[in-house]
């Protein structure tokens, strides 16, 4: 593992990895999915496999809301943009990622009118500065970021801010684990719970996963020691032949979350009775839309939106890798037809897909080892 | 770019999930959801609406979210969490979407 020399506690990890060994059965296999994808991150980038006895396998889950963001959506988002009095305004993470016709950042190289922000407030802000336009925010993210769009409509709607709508593409993560155990093919033991949108949903939401499913789930943070710690509480429960909800991130994640958050989101938001995503296809009830009290302020509501729909190449098995069937280096297209520079399928959109994380540690490092010992 | 760098510095990355550790410098007068915080060396404004249930003060360490803080943590946790962030090899990341918030035009005449 790479950091353990710098790490504050390397005893620490050493014993966690040593207990991670005692408490694996080296006569199973263990299948645990880390469903955020700064975990997927952190797990590429500390190198934590290295650490990990063969038969624990992680399987990345669908924690990447860029990932999972269906093209379709880019592209009715960004024809609405072609309006010359329309700001398309969004995180910069979206900036490359490819509609039909380009990215974003293509579509301002064509003249669009796009900016990044690194807040929503901050596209509000942009439609105070620019009464004579549009602003239009393409929101995207988990229970992570979607508290903070609510209090950003609800802040439009108290100061009449009536240039500025949301073009709304939060996602919830129960809906997707829940879809991912549902699948036929879907083997999993536990789970690795997912922190930062934990500080907002809480650990109760997850009850189902351990009450119904009979799968531990571990509401985990970011750092190496957590990750591992995280895993030593799973193969304890699964030891024990024990199924609970357990919060190993109790410094940042409230058991109850935030309910100040929840209860924003519950004022400006309602569950979509279904939503695409990429990868997985239709989740029933997986998705946000904005209530009807601020259709003055929802894109989809205020203009007329095409309902795009872009299949993914049939070659591309994205699916498949999500679910951990496949590895990422087993799909055909890997590191051929798509790679992070030019992504076909959905796991190599963002650093922090699946494929991607793969390809730029793993993948990388492999061809640099071949280059170097190969021959001249 | 070597194969090395670009594994150091994959192409797009996922800002808006970073969690950014900051210090509370001052409530703002006229809107107490408003606070002047200290993070990663620059001083922007945050908002602090959804922490209405247990409003931090002065001195305080939060989480940040997208220019939202999220949740109260102590100062140690705070200091790992930088660490966290530099070992994700992320915290140009942090500086840049720190730099990003306010677009840019809140002053920086309150750093040292």
């Amino acid at each position: 593992m790479k950091f353990v020399d710098e790490f504050r506690d390397p005893e620490l990890i050493i014993k966690a990895a040593e207990e991670i060994r005692r408490l694996a059965d080296p006569d199973r296999p263990y299948r645990l999915m880390e469903v955020c994808g700064g975990h997927t991150h952190a797990i590429y980038r500390f190198g934590l496999k290295d650490v990990l006895p063969p038969n624990i396998e992680l399987i990345h889950g669908p924690g990447c809301p860029v990932c999972v963001l269906p093209m379709g959506r880019i592209d009715d988002a960004l024809s609405l943009a072609m309006d010359p009095d329309v700001i398309f305004a969004a995180f910069g993470d979206m900036m490359r990622v490819p509609g039909t016709h380009g990215s974003p950042l293509e579509h301002k190289a064509r003249g669009m009118d796009v900016r990044i922000v690194y807040s929503p407030s901050d596209a509000i802000k942009l439609a105070k500065m620019n009464p004579q336009k549009h602003v239009m925010f393409f929101a995207i993210g988990f229970e992570t970021t979607a508290p903070s769009t609510a209090l950003t409509l609800q802040r439009a709607k108290a100061e009449g801010i009536h240039n500025f709508s949301v073009f709304c593409n939060h996602v919830t993560i129960i809906p997707a684990i829940r879809a991912i155990l549902d699948s036929p093919d879907m083997r999993l033991d536990g789970f690795i719970g997912p922190g930062h949108v934990s500080t907002v949903i809480g650990c109760r939401p997850y009850e189902w996963i351990a009450k119904n499913e009979h799968k531990p789930i571990v509401v985990c943070g970011f750092e190496p020691l957590d990750l591992l710690q995280s895993i030593v509480m799973i193969l304890a429960q699964l030891q024990k032949g024990e199924a609970k909800v357990e919060n190993q991130y109790k410094r940042v994640v409230p058991w109850e979350g935030n309910r100040a958050a929840l209860k924003a989101m519950a004022d400006t938001f309602q569950l979509r009775p279904y939503f695409e995503w990429r990868g997985l296809g239709f989740i029933s009830q997986s998705a946000l839309r904005i209530r009807d009290e601020y259709a003055q302020w929802d894109s989809e509501q205020r203009f007329h939106v095409q309902g795009i729909r872009v299949t993914d190449p049939k070659a591309a098995q994205c699916g498949e890798v999500l679910k951990g069937v496949l590895k990422p280096a087993q799909c055909k297209l890997f590191g051929k037809e798509c790679t992070p520079e030019n992504p076909v399928g959905a796991l190599m959109v963002s650093s922090e897909g699946s494929c991607a994380a793969y390809y730029n540690y793993e993948h990388r490092k492999a061809n640099l080892v071949t280059s170097l010992s190969s021959p001249a | 770019m070597s194969p090395e760098d670009e594994a150091k510095n994959p192409p797009g990355g996922c800002h808006m999930c970073l969690a950014l550790p900051g210090k509370v410098v001052e409530i703002a007068s006229d809107n107490r959801r408003s606070a002047l915080v200290d993070v990663v060396g620059m001083r922007r404004r945050v908002d602090l609406g959804l922490l209405e249930d247990d409003r931090p003060v002065p001195g305080d360490w939060v989480l940040i979210h997208v220019g939202f803080a999220m949740s109260k943590i102590s100062e140690a946790d705070a200091l790992d969490q930088m660490r966290t962030l530099e070992m994700l090899g992320e915290s140009e990341a942090a500086v840049q979407e720190v730099r990003g918030y306010g677009l840019e035009e809140v002053e920086d005449k309150h750093s040292p």
